[in-house]
């Protein structure tokens, strides 16, 4: 068993009026060093691959095909193998 | 003949019985409305994706829809060259499908704008916009959260030096200004349509300005557009 967290991030190009407001809250209540801040998406997806090798392949697909929109999004993942006890 | 018009319903589609009626019962064209699981739509002349929220929005608007059973005929229905248009949640469908380039986000207010926009006919050759002046300023409602039409510069510029710009934002003069733009959408775009022209995607909702009672009848050019297109081609 495979736990994978991914990361789905805004391309930098791509404006983030999000980010944007979410700095402008952090700027009133009072963090003034923020510079700046970029909103995007964390999943957590468990599988039963057979290795790590054919996880990390399902994992690329399934970002490419859905869980990120390549026009306006990069991902990455980082994957843990669960010891079952 | 009446045209044989498709309303592909989805989980979560809140604008079919609007679209039928328009079609239907303003137009008097046939109009059904198409489950989601349906995988032959060859008997159709335009399929219509309308608005709503397929699968909640989940993820990314159209993000989950566009992998429905219906999708595949709704591509063989593109490639065959009929029209296939997509209103707001149909638009983000079909730009999820890669069948329109480009994506919608969030609108750059982070409001859901539900408001009478003005929109320009940018192009008024294509199957959409036959029935319309170019430039004709059409009053349409928009309904949606993530209508920030987004896309490289490189598509921007396809887009706009091929005619692919179908509607843009504009003030009711005809002005395209920062302030008729609802969403902050790239080029103060409203709709774009594919290299074949004959798939279009737009946020706004012709179909609920159809009636003087709905407050405008401007709607009514884009199916009249369709109507004439296929008299054209008949």
């Amino acid at each position: 068993m495979y736990l994978a967290r991914v990361y789905v991030t805004l391309k930098p190009t791509v404006n983030d009026p999000q980010g944007l407001t979410i700095r402008g809250a952090l700027h009133s209540l009072g963090f003034a060093d923020v510079e700046s801040v970029r909103a995007g998406k964390y999943l957590e997806v468990s599988l039963a691959a057979k290795s790590r090798a054919q996880a990390e392949k399902q994992l690329a697909e399934m970002c490419r095909k859905l869980l990120a929109n390549p026009v306006i999004e990069d991902y990455r993942f980082e994957l843990e193998e669960l010891v079952s006890t | 003949m009446p045209l044989r018009f498709a309303v592909v319903v989805f989980p979560g589609t809140w604008s079919d019985h609007d679209t039928q009626y328009a079609l239907s019962g303003v137009l008097g064209q046939e109009a059904d409305l198409v489950w989601h699981r349906e995988r032959d739509l060859s008997r159709y002349d335009v399929v219509v994706l309308p608005g709503g929220f397929s699968y909640g929005d989940y993820l990314r608007a159209g993000a989950i829809g566009r992998f429905s059973p219906v999708m595949e005929a709704v591509a063989a229905h593109a490639e065959v060259g009929k029209p296939l248009i997509g209103i707001c949640n149909g638009f983000q469908l079909l730009c999820e499908a890669h069948l329109l380039p480009g994506a919608l986000m969030r609108n750059d207010s982070l409001q859901y704008r539900c408001v009478w926009v003005h929109m320009r006919v940018e192009n008024a050759e294509t199957p959409f916009t036959l029935a319309c002046q170019p430039g004709q300023v059409l009053r349409i409602p928009i309904s949606h959260g993530e209508g920030r039409y987004v896309a490289d510069e490189e598509t921007l510029a396809e887009l706009e030096s091929s005619g692919r710009v179908a509607f843009r934002y504009c003030s009711a003069e005809g002005e395209v200004t920062a302030e008729a733009n609802p969403n902050g959408s790239m080029n103060d775009i409203a709709g774009i349509i594919n290299d074949g022209g004959n798939v279009l995607g737009l946020m706004p909702h012709p179909e609920r300005a159809c009636e003087p009672l709905m407050g405008s009848e401007d709607g009514l050019a884009l199916w009249l557009s369709l109507l004439e297109w296929a008299k054209v081609r008949a």
